[in-house]
């Protein structure tokens, strides 16, 4: 499975940090960071985090 | 795969619903009927974004996912009857559709004040349709914006209608601070402090009872007699459930459609409800069946409630866990944020600054916690973009709370 986030349209609202923290992070300096290829094992906590991003900025590939 | 699932509500609690009941592995038929002529789209612009002018149509479309490419949209029309013990549902063009299972995902609609006085200048948002009238008017030059209500919808159309430039903005709500309900005192103070010094006026402690002006509003009485003089009117007082549709089929409808822990309606196998709509118990919390008009809602309500639909018409035997989700809340105002994670509406008795000083610095970031029973319940940050890693840092301790008694 691969992730894609449009880094462009994030703003940082941390929805998916809180449904998929195994992929999705904010790094020291409050930017998200996030896991691009995670196992298919979290597709069902990545597919909820894709969900509720307000800005809908996250895809899944695969 | 014969059959048919009939979801009634084509805003984005239809669209996950429908997404979700392909993941569940239902490959039956999919009827989506929505009011609105546009395929769902994403709201919260439109009180933001929408109205400031900055975002198009196209930019608020969601991307539905391919497994719901096969769904079904049966787009401006709407469900006007149902009769559940026969397994149909009537829509206002006359037709009946017939189901196995039935998703309610029929939302809210704007409660209305009925004072007197005329209608013409008075504005709702809850529609692409209701934020596209609104912003014609507020780009007038000069116009005068009166904002009754200054809860979530208040308080943004409040901001963006200052970000415009219009000539005056004035929030009215009988509650002293904006926001109170779901944010309690203490941020009511600091909201009212930033939006102030952004220009936006307030009248609290006051509601409104009638309007002026013959053909179209001119001004808003208070209840002290105070008039404001008002070209615009936004009421944002809050929302009536859609379930008139649902009468008559021995319903528990006093406040959205009841549900138990599935997400079912009416103790039928054969009926879920997703949204807004759903009033449902959180078995996260005290049990107590509560409607949530929070965005995070739809989706979370649609990924359990096509889980149980699915489950029972595939005839299997397993009943998942009670429904326990995590509310999620954001608004944006002005250049500040309020981003929730829990439910602080439980802990307004118990409300502790965990971050910042809400009393010195007017614009500093704020981090507070609501507690119930000493327990955390509900964060919510007030401030700059990175608000939310602040919040964020609470996740765990959130997840883990163990349920409360009521």
């Amino acid at each position: 499975m691969k992730v894609v986030v449009d880094m462009n349209k994030c703003q940082d609202h941390g929805q998916c940090v809180f449904a998929a923290p195994d992929v999705f992070s904010f790094d020291d300096a409050g930017r998200l960071a996030y896991v691009p290829d995670p196992d298919d094992a979290l597709r069902d906590e990545v597919e909820e985090a894709a969900d509720v991003c307000p800005l809908q900025a996250i895809r899944i590939e695969g | 795969m014969t059959g048919r699932i009939v979801v009634a509500g084509g805003s984005m609690g239809g669209l996950r619903a429908a997404e979700q009941l392909r993941a569940a592995g239902w490959t039956g038929a999919v009827t989506v009927v929505g009011d609105e002529p546009h395929m769902p789209y994403n709201r919260p612009p439109l009180s933001k974004e929408v109205l400031a002018g900055r975002a198009p149509f196209a930019s608020l479309a969601f991307t539905p996912k391919a497994a719901a490419a096969d769904v079904e949209w049966r787009l401006g029309t709407k469900a006007v009857g149902a009769r559940l013990d026969e397994r149909t549902v009537t829509l206002d063009d006359g037709s009946t559709l017939s189901y196995d299972g039935l998703v309610v995902a029929t939302g809210m609609r704007p409660r209305r004040l009925r004072c007197p006085g005329p209608l013409a200048g008075r504005h709702t948002v809850r529609t692409l349709a209701d934020a596209r009238g609104l912003r014609e008017e507020l780009t007038r030059p000069g116009v005068r914006v009166v904002v009754v209500g200054a809860g979530f919808i208040g308080c943004e159309v409040a901001a963006t209608a200052a970000g415009l430039g219009v000539g005056e903005v004035t929030v009215v709500d009988p509650l002293p601070l904006p926001m109170a309900g779901p944010l309690g005192d203490l941020l009511g103070r600091a909201l009212l402090r930033r939006h102030e010094r952004r220009g936006v006026r307030f009248a609290l402690g006051t509601g409104v009872t009638g309007f002026e002006g013959t053909d179209r509003v001119t001004g808003v009485v208070l209840g002290d007699g105070t008039v404001l003089p008002a070209d615009v009117v936004v009421e944002s007082v809050g929302s009536v459930a859609n379930v008139e549709w649902l009468q008559d089929n021995g319903l528990d409808l006093t406040d959205g459609v009841l549900t138990c822990a599935q997400l079912r309606v009416g103790g039928r196998p054969d009926v879920v409800a997703v949204g807004d709509v759903a009033r449902f118990p959180n078995a996260r919390y005290d049990g107590v069946p509560r409607r949530v008009e929070h965005w995070s809602i739809p989706a979370d309500t649609a990924r359990h409630a096509a889980k149980a639909l699915v489950a029972h018409l595939l005839g299997e035997e397993r009943e998942p866990a009670p429904f326990a989700p995590l509310p999620t809340f954001w608004s944006d105002q002005h250049d500040f944020r309020l981003q929730s994670f829990g439910a602080p509406v439980l802990g307004l008795g118990d409300v502790r600054v965990l971050d910042g000083d809400p009393d010195g610095d007017p614009e500093g970031d704020v981090l507070v916690g609501y507690h119930h029973t000493d327990r955390l319940v509900g964060v919510v940050a007030l401030g700059g973009r990175t608000a939310a890693l602040d919040a964020a840092r609470y996740r765990a301790q959130l997840l883990q709370q163990p349920a409360l008694t009521a």
